[in-house]
């Protein structure tokens, strides 16, 4: 209910040229910021942690399977490693990772607009993750989960301390962490369907969102429509092992496929909350690098809200050997074939982007690169696991594990890190080593690769997922996938060295390092509090390069907002706006056009800009005035 | 949706200079305080938390709709199971509490009404109806409640029926069912009870005088939400006691 309203708080207004983090500082600024990029920022940190924890329960998976038989742990042990890997990655880290935390800072930039739709609510939903986590830890601390990330009941819903035949392990406080951090994933999504609707700078059409906030949009339903039902579902799980309600058990007359539908009806689902960010990111990346608009931009936008739609469909591939019908095995395979179409759209077009494009192959295009090479090995072997047939032999074995790592870890994983590569100097205003990012990447791309292509091979002979030990013929597969596994986390490790150097001592970075025309290079780096000097009306797309001025692409906006910034100094000069305007249209005929609209918008719009009105009135110059002189400043 | 917005979207244009609770700034321009800072015009600010609370709300019926599905799985199942356990539920109660919450309901639709024409005690008065309403509704189902935990009408291991009305005996597996009943009511009673909670802080912010003709979208939104959980019930009351 805190989405009602927002009331307006601060009376001094802020200075609109200082960056959002400097301002007021300390824990307080921080833990009761209503700004999205400080919430933002708190999200990245927490799923950062997150992300090392479960890398570390990776890593000693991995360990374990170096030799036959025991290495390091027991058998019992190892289960609560793979489960806990499970249930931090995806719970803890991947399904905030790119729409909460990246989103946060990055979506009302793009929008043009000075914050998400509803701020407290925003941070309610830091907030509710953070407990959810802390539930989390709570099991951690006694002993964990070893049901796996998905709960499967009767296993996990029957305790024995009320004679039930499954896990003693400390599952109420893990299956409510996953429930409590389900809330934060659905008010995110609240807030940004309502943003992206209501919120979007005067100019700024459907027809000209980025890509990244399409596929934000499609996330955003996907959370709002799916993790409710997952909510319903460890509820019922919870109050089953707590009072033995009966709904999965099949000792207490229930059924345990039900379980798995309600699971997957949210989890697959889930898959696209986690997968089309990473998409998203990597339009923005692949324009910006080719210099060019993505070509087929309405089918790639439109194709991300169909990975939504066609993803709701497909659950029951999860339980094809689960005991459901063949018929609807039948028409659930069927209907997972239709996933390939979105997805081959966007692959085909950021191809089709590169062909005669102006690429430069600096770090964020690796990534982005490298999220099209993984992504599509790992979508096309998910073809493999919706054919009935083939899916029987390959059902739970070390190829279905492959074949998610290549979706979750070479999609979305690559996604957001080459996302944090693309918008690090706009978050934190420093550089960071290209050199050592072209390591890491190396590193990261070759490691995850001589892991998991391994895990298709011995997968695909029969080594099944989830066991603790094997037979001696897959040792030398696990063995190299081990190996694969240290170059990985090796390369993951270069990568923290480098951004906290970068925090330490990286160049600032300037407003537009990578000569993107999207808006959220227009404005300084890091952002002031409001994102931008002065609000922004935007008269082209975000990929319009043949529009862009060569000022836009080399230093953003800075020369209005550097006249701006000294109003004092203005005098009556027509043409300057104009100047600026035509900057953001380009120069061919229309844009002389959209320029005036942009004028007029200017004038209407303007006032109603609350950040001035309150407090000082001097600091706003006269829309008309300008320095003619001052604009070269930055 | 569209009917209450256009009233309000109005009257934010009419007072827009000069509206006696929106001081004007500088510019001459009217910035109300409850026009949050990011937010260009009030009619944006209406209608964004509008969308946002629909979008909650839709959350909610997913929410919902995995406890029917469950309801429906097992129905199907166990039709004369479900036929004769349901008839061990109180009708009367149930019907009263069915009665409670439409009115309820009117009267946080009233509640919107009167805050649009800027009616502070009126707001405030259908507020504290529907609020006791809520409670009224609470009661019963505690009385109900209490009627099952004496007869052992209860969830898994806990089932142990007897002295049933009708001299009735259940069948075996008749815990699904009570299963299914306390998880459905218990889930919609925590709704009864957080409505009761955000009603009562919408009537302490009237009270303090935040709405006005001009801004009244927290009371709206109450309202929405509130009909949410009287829809639920709806449903809920024919799918248990009734068939």
């Amino acid at each position: 209910m805190a989405a009602v309203t927002t009331p307006h708080t601060g009376h001094h207004e802020p200075d609109p040229t200082e960056s959002y983090l400097g301002g007021e500082t300390g824990i307080k600024s921080w833990i009761f910021t209503l700004d999205h990029k400080r919430i933002g920022v708190m999200y990245l940190i927490s799923v950062t942690i997150a992300f090392l924890m479960g890398g570390v329960f990776a890593l000693l998976v991995r360990t374990e399977h170096l030799s036959h038989g025991r290495t390091i742990m027991d058998a019992d042990t190892y289960n609560r490693m793979f489960s806990l890997h499970g249930v931090v990655m995806v719970f803890l880290f991947i399904i905030p990772s790119i729409p909460a935390a990246m989103g946060n800072i990055i979506l009302p930039i793009q929008l043009g607009t000075k914050d998400v739709a509803f701020p407290r609510l925003n941070l309610m939903s830091l907030y509710i993750y953070i407990i959810g986590a802390c539930f989390g830890l709570y099991s951690m601390v006694h002993g964990g989960v070893d049901t796996g990330w998905t709960f499967y009941t009767p296993y996990s819903s029957s305790d024995p301390a009320h004679g039930g035949v499954g896990t003693p392990a400390a599952v109420l406080p893990m299956t409510l962490a996953a429930f409590i951090m389900g809330f934060s994933s659905i008010l995110t999504g609240v807030n940004f369907i309502a943003t992206v609707h209501k919120m979007r700078a005067p100019g700024l059409t459907w027809r000209r969102l980025p890509l990244f906030i399409w596929a934000l949009y499609a996330t955003s339903i996907i959370q709002v429509l799916a993790t409710p039902v997952l909510a319903i579902t460890l509820l019922l799980l919870t109050m089953e092992r707590f009072l033995g309600l009966g709904i999965f058990d099949p000792h207490l007359g229930g059924d345990p496929v039900l379980y798995q539908h309600f699971f997957w009806f949210y989890s697959h689902p889930a898959v696209y909350i986690m997968i089309v960010p990473g998409m998203g990111v990597v339009s923005e990346i692949i324009a910006t690098f080719a210099r060019r608009e993505v070509v087929g931009y309405m089918f790639v936008a439109m194709s991300s809200l169909g990975l939504a739609l066609v993803g709701f469909l497909v659950w029951g591939h999860h339980l094809f050997v689960a005991g459901m019908s063949e018929y609807a095995a039948m028409v659930f395979s069927a209907l997972t074939f239709l996933v390939a179409i979105p997805s081959g759209v966007k692959v085909f077009n950021w191809v089709a982007t590169l062909y005669k494009g102006s690429i430069s192959l600096e770090s964020p295009m690796l990534w982005g690169l490298g999220f099209i090479f993984l992504f599509t090995i790992g979508g096309l072997t998910g073809l493999f696991l919706g054919m009935l047939a083939v899916d029987v032999h390959l059902h739970d074995t070390y190829f279905v594990v492959a074949h998610f790592h290549y979706v979750m870890v070479g999609g979305t994983v690559m996604g957001f890190v080459g996302g944090l590569h693309y918008w690090w100097p706009k978050f934190t205003g420093k550089m960071y080593d290209e050199k050592m990012a072209r390591v890491g990447f190396a590193f990261v791309f070759v490691g995850f690769n001589v892991t998991f292509l391994t895990q298709f091979v011995i997968g695909s002979r029969g080594m099944p997922r989830r066991y603790y030990n094997y037979l001696p013929e897959y040792e030398l597969g696990h063995q190299i996938s081990t190996i694969g596994s240290y170059l990985l986390g090796l390369g993951f490790f270069v990568l923290l060295v480098m951004f906290i150097q970068s925090l330490r001592n990286g160049k600032p970075a300037p407003r537009n390092p990578w000569g993107s025309a999207a808006l959220e290079w227009q404005t300084p780096s890091p952002p002031p509090l409001y994102n931008f000097i002065t609000d922004p009306i935007i008269t082209r797309g975000p990929y319009d390069y043949h529009l862009a001025t060569e000022a836009e692409l080399d230093e953003g906006w800075a020369e209005l907002d550097a006249r701006l910034a000294a109003p004092k100094k203005a005098h009556v000069d027509h043409d300057k706006p104009h100047a600026h305007g035509t900057s953001l249209s380009g120069d061919d005929a229309t844009a002389a056009k959209l320029d005036a609209d942009a004028e007029a918008g200017k004038d209407t719009t303007a006032d109603p800009d609350g950040k001035m009105d309150d407090a000082d009135p001097d600091a706003k110059p006269e829309k008309k005035s300008d320095d003619s002189d001052d604009g070269e400043k930055d | 949706m569209s009917t209450e917005a256009t009233p309000a979207t109005d009257a934010h244009d009419d007072h827009g200079h000069g509206a006696p609770d929106a001081p004007a700034a500088g510019h001459g321009h009217a910035h109300p305080k409850w026009l949050a800072h990011h937010f260009d015009t009030p009619a944006q600010q209406f209608d964004t938390a509008k969308l946002g609370m629909w979008a909650f709300l839709i959350q909610e019926l997913l929410f919902f709709s995995g406890l029917f599905v469950c309801y429906g799985i097992y129905r199907s199942w166990y039709p004369h199971m479900f036929v004769e356990s349901s008839h061990q539920l109180n009708k009367l109660m149930g019907g009263a509490n069915t009665i409670v919450l439409l009115f309820s309901s009117l009267t946080a639709a009233l509640a919107v009404r009167s805050s649009q024409t800027g009616n502070k005690q009126a707001t405030s008065r259908f507020l504290i109806i529907t609020m006791l309403c809520a409670c009224a509704f609470l009661v019963i189902k505690f009385f109900e409640y209490r009627h099952k935990f004496e007869t052992g009408c209860l969830p898994g291991p806990y089932f142990h029926p007897h002295e049933l009305s009708h001299g009735a005996t259940l069948p075996g597996n008749a815990h699904i069912f009570y299963s299914i009943y306390f998880m459905m009511t218990g889930v919609h009673g925590v709704h009864v009870l957080i409505g009761i909670g955000v009603i009562f802080w919408v009537w302490r912010r009237n009270e303090r005088g935040d709405f006005s003709k001009e801004y009244f979208t927290p009371v709206d939104l109450v309202a929405l939400y509130w009909h949410l959980v009287d829809l639920v019930w709806i449903y809920l009351f024919p799918l248990l006691y009734l068939i």
